[in-house]
């Protein structure tokens, strides 16, 4: 088991859910016993031949990449998406950053304009799942157990559950973590890291893997600035350092602060891409 | 941390493996991994016992050929070591570079008996 996080121990199971089905199908479980019975008259004899060439060694040149089940399964997924047209993102960043008040803000602000569907990911719970099922959008909770970030099988079971129409917005919210999800491809279009001013200046070099595979760095919580000793331009000089092609939008979820630079990035990319 | 996910993928390949070439256990894995490649080592010994409990690679020698971080600086090609993703050109200073070696993570090879 994972000394960090507690991943994949043998209670790991991982669920993908409805929220709306879910209220539907509570019910009690009740107890079964199976009985079996067997024979065991077994009539054969055993007849060995020995070959007493014991140091047989075989080398496999395998030469295969680890990720290689996630990465064709990512590729499966945005094959699909782009023969329907989804525009897939992936919101990545640390527990608490504001990623599903912000998904929440841009779903009720844009949602007569995009058509979008979400996929939840967190370690357990429907409350992400739920938040957004309130303003009408249909949603897919994955709960991964003790799993530290979404793969993309589990991405396509989901998919499979929520028939996406085509010419939509599929925005993938992956497990409040900044390190294991950044080595898993969902097969997204583009993928978003999210980062508050209550995080330090240095988090892009503090962990580098994120902020290097990502496309987009928004910058959450910009209305707590007049409160924090942070400064902005150094952040943004450090994410640089570690992606120079990086595209940042400052904002704030909880006034709307800077929300028309994002969502007219989303609706352009959307459309086109 | 994902290691332990990482540690199943390794048992899962050792497995189709070891399966495909009629043989029933690995004596020697060999791996390569860069120091890029998002892997702390010691996490990977750590989730390693348990992943590969009651596998082909129960009994198996870890072999692990780590490889080191290079780049390309994009703006004057400068070829030069690179220790973190955020290291820039050492005779430029462009953070501009592709990265030549280092994210690697295979199974390279499998001794199997």
């Amino acid at each position: 088991m994972c000394g960090t996080c507690g991943c994949g121990s043998e209670e790991n199971d991982v669920l993908i859910q409805n929220p709306k089905e879910v209220k539907v199908h509570q019910h009690d479980h009740h107890d079964h016993s199976h009985g079996h019975n067997h024979d065991h008259n077994e009539g054969h004899t055993h007849s060995h031949e020995h070959s007493h060439d014991h140091h047989h060694k075989t080398v496999l040149e395998v030469e295969q990449d680890i990720l290689q089940h996630n990465d064709v399964m990512a590729a499966r997924n945005k094959g699909y998406f782009e023969a329907k047209n989804i525009f897939a993102l992936n919101l990545v960043s640390s527990p608490g950053s504001g990623k599903t008040a912000l998904l929440e803000r841009t779903l009720q602000d844009l949602k007569n304009e995009l058509s979008f569907y979400v996929i939840e990911g967190d370690q357990q719970t429907l409350n992400d799942a739920d938040r957004i099922a309130a303003i009408e959008i249909p949603v897919i909770q994955i709960n991964t157990g003790k799993g530290c970030h979404l793969e993309s099988d589990m991405v396509y079971e989901a998919v499979k559950k929520l028939n996406i129409k085509d010419n939509s917005v599929l925005m993938i919210e992956n497990v409040g973590n900044l390190v294991c999800p950044s080595m898993f491809n969902l097969g997204e279009h583009k993928r978003v890291v999210i980062i508050s001013t209550t995080e330090g200046v240095d988090k892009p070099i503090k962990y580098p893997d994120m902020f290097h595979t990502s496309d987009i760095c928004i910058i959450n919580k910009i209305d707590l600035l007049p409160y924090l000793n942070i400064d902005i331009t150094k952040l943004k000089e450090y994410a640089l350092k570690v992606n120079p092609s990086l595209h940042f939008f400052e904002l704030s979820a909880t006034t709307g602060e800077g929300l028309e630079g994002w969502y007219k990035w989303l609706k352009e990319n959307s459309a086109n891409h | 941390m994902h290691e332990l996910s990482i540690a199943l993928g390794i048992v899962k390949i050792a497995e189709d493996e070891t399966k495909k070439a009629n043989a029933k256990m690995v004596e020697l894995i060999e791996l390569e991994i860069g120091t890029l490649a998002g892997i702390e080592f010691e996490s990977l010994d750590f989730v390693w016992p348990s992943a590969v409990k009651d596998t082909v690679l129960e009994n198996a020698i870890k072999k692990i050929n780590v490889i080191k971080g290079k780049g390309k600086c994009i703006d004057c090609d400068t070829v030069f070591d690179i220790n973190y993703l955020y290291d820039s050109c050492p005779k430029c200073g462009s953070n501009f570079k592709g990265i030549i070696q280092g994210k690697e993570l295979r199974v390279k090879a499998l001794e199997v008996a």
